[in-house]
């Protein structure tokens, strides 16, 4: 081929559509590094929503399950249990709520979806033991207010039957509340929200 | 002779010793703050040949890599010291970058022509932060697990995909086995790479040629020296002259270094924290947890700017765009003189504010946060972006001496 035949439209458009297939081939490369970086199978699975059959919790009573190596707890609270978190609330680092220790949908009194049940990760927001469920009514270690709730053997934190922190106490925060939703009105899908965040 | 003429047919051997050591003229006023550079260089050997040894005994497993460095402390024929060189190596490096960037801010080395120079050397830097970040999590101890939990989690901040970019970089929900894995990998990778830049940043340094106290440029001066008639008069041959002079540099700084080394190795907890004695443990958070000093004036810019709408973004923008901007001095500096040694009283006054807020920034990092040293944060980060963000009308107004034609002594 001479120089002066040379068609330089047509040796540009070459070398555009050739570029552009390289880029796309570049980028089909490229997917399997990143995508590699995603968790693994086994760590999906170690992290995956737990399932929680909650039909023969009696009231007052807990249940606990392991979700992504936490504890946590399902606490079927009683008619008293309920009435008395309004009673405690000027006691309480942050009754209503404020910091984002649960998600939206549990932004209230009972921090709960349902205020029967209690779901939270029994993990101590202080310095992350795990604190004891203490049910009974004013016992001679924890004084005659007490009207149940969580005490952390560390270093001595409370918290109320809504996991919510009181004054006063090493623990900055309320208990965690993790993502769940009821699967049907005796199963509880813990780690997952249904779409409803 | 005839095996380096061998040599140079077939390689510029005698070509690039000449253009780069033997007939590179640098300019022969440079003082104490040009040893920074060569000790850089020495540092990171030092951290790459003992970073390699360190990974010929050392187990990157969530299981086994706390136990892997108690055993190179305690079973490994000198393995204490080569740790230890690694460890102090890391704080070292800083110090002496942190210098190096400061001998720029001092004699305008940023300016015209060397922007690209100076662009080069700040990506450098903050490879250098990433590096030294992946390596902090390697002896999986209390604080390299919690640290890295903060760090990451500055990813989760973003809005939108923050959470699925912070799962991401770790390969999990949480810091765990993948990330030790993978931050192993690439922090074996990067100081190759770190080894890379800085070859391109010599190579644009040896084009434009070196800046030296007096802000004058050699190249625009007259000609002719006791080597060459059109060499710059006030340039000397790089080596012998300052290969020596670098070499008595090296000297000083190993007595500091070595005192580090075999006297004060944690530095009383700053080279190495106290909680990293201990093991991660993912269920139990530390009850203060401090980056290195390194890292902490920027650690201390993220939590003076208060969180919106319940988002931590905005302070991350803030740590970000702290980094940021350091690369846009070249254009944020209008004085006409380069050198603090012509620059007027405004100037100085502003770098020392800036020196002085980098400074406590720094210390506050380490600092647990009570409202009187967040505010006295919020005050130290509104005059760190302050000194930038002012800098294009400071420096014009200040007034600055004239520059002499050559360089002094």
């Amino acid at each position: 081929m001479s120089a002066d035949g040379v068609d330089l439209k047509k040796r540009r458009m070459l070398t555009v559509a050739t570029s552009v297939v390289g880029a796309v081939g570049a980028g089909y490369v490229v997917y399997p590094f990143l995508a590699s970086w995603a968790p693994s199978e086994k760590a999906k699975a170690a992290g995956a929503p737990v399932e929680a059959d909650i039909s023969k919790l009696e009231p007052g009573q807990l249940l606990r399950v392991k979700w992504r190596g936490k504890p946590v707890w399902i606490v079927r609270r009683t008619e008293r249990n309920l009435s008395d978190l309004a009673k405690l609330e000027d006691r309480l680092t942050d009754p209503a709520s404020d910091m984002p220790q649960q998600p939206d949908y549990c932004k209230n009194q009972a921090r709960a979806r349902k205020p029967e049940f209690l779901v939270a990760v029994g993990i101590c927001t202080h310095l992350g033991c795990s604190p004891t469920y203490r049910p009974d009514m004013a016992p001679a270690d924890l004084g005659p207010e007490w009207v149940g709730g969580f005490f952390c053997p560390c270093h001595g934190s409370r918290f109320d039957l809504a996991g919510r922190v009181f004054r006063g106490v090493p623990a900055p925060a309320n208990l965690v509340i993790p993502p769940y939703y009821y699967l049907s009105d005796t199963r509880i899908l813990v780690g997952e929200d249904g779409g409803a965040a | 002779m005839s095996m380096l003429k061998w040599f140079d047919d077939r390689y510029p051997l005698t070509k690039v010793w000449n253009e780069h050591l033997a007939q590179y003229y640098a300019p022969k006023n440079f003082n104490f703050w040009y040893f920074m550079g060569s000790l850089g260089m020495l540092v990171l050997v030092n951290q790459i040949l003992t970073g390699v040894w360190l990974a010929m005994m050392y187990k990157p497993d969530a299981s086994l890599a706390f136990g892997s460095v108690e055993y190179i402390m305690r079973d490994v024929d000198w393995g204490w010291l080569i740790r230890y060189l690694h460890s102090t190596g890391a704080s070292a490096f800083f110090i002496v970058i942190y210098l190096h960037m400061f001998r720029g801010l001092l004699y305008g080395s940023y300016r015209k022509p060397r922007e690209l120079l100076w662009i080069i050397g700040v990506v450098i830097y903050i490879v250098m932060m990433a590096t030294a970040f992946m390596g902090y999590l390697l002896p999986w101890g209390q604080m390299s697990y919690w640290g890295a939990q903060v760090i990451i989690n500055l990813f989760s901040a973003v809005p939108v995909v923050g959470e699925e970019l912070g799962v991401w970089i770790r390969g999990d929900y949480v810091v765990s086995d993948a990330t030790l894995n993978r931050f192993f990998a690439l922090h074996f990778l990067l100081p190759f790479l770190l080894a890379g830049i800085v070859f391109v940043h010599i190579v644009a340094l040896h084009k434009v040629g070196s800046n030296n106290p007096d802000g004058v440029e050699i190249k625009k001066g007259p000609k002719g020296n006791r080597w060459s008639e059109t060499a710059p008069a006030d340039g000397i041959p790089f080596h012998p002259y300052y290969s020596v002079k670098d070499i008595a540099g090296i000297a000083g700084f190993l007595f500091l270094f070595a005192a580090a080394v075999f006297f004060a190795p944690e530095m009383g907890g700053y080279f190495l924290e106290h909680p990293n004695f201990e093991p991660a443990n993912p269920l139990k958070t530390p009850e203060h947890i401090a980056p290195v000093w390194y890292f902490t004036p920027f650690y201390a810019i993220l939590r003076a700017v208060p969180s919106f709408a319940g988002s931590a973004f905005p302070g991350v923008v803030a740590m970000g765009a702290a980094i940021v901007l350091i690369f846009f001095l070249p254009w944020l500096d209008r004085s006409p003189v380069k050198s603090i040694r012509y620059k007027g009283t405004l100037f100085k006054v502003w770098l020392a504010i800036f020196v002085v807020s980098f400074i406590l920034l720094g210390w506050l990092g380490v600092q647990p946060a009570t409202p009187v040293l967040t505010l006295l944060a919020q005050v130290c980060t509104f005059l760190y972006f302050a000194f930038f963000l002012l800098m294009p009308i400071y420096s014009k107004m200040d007034k600055t001496k004239p520059v002499p034609e050559r360089v002094t002594k």
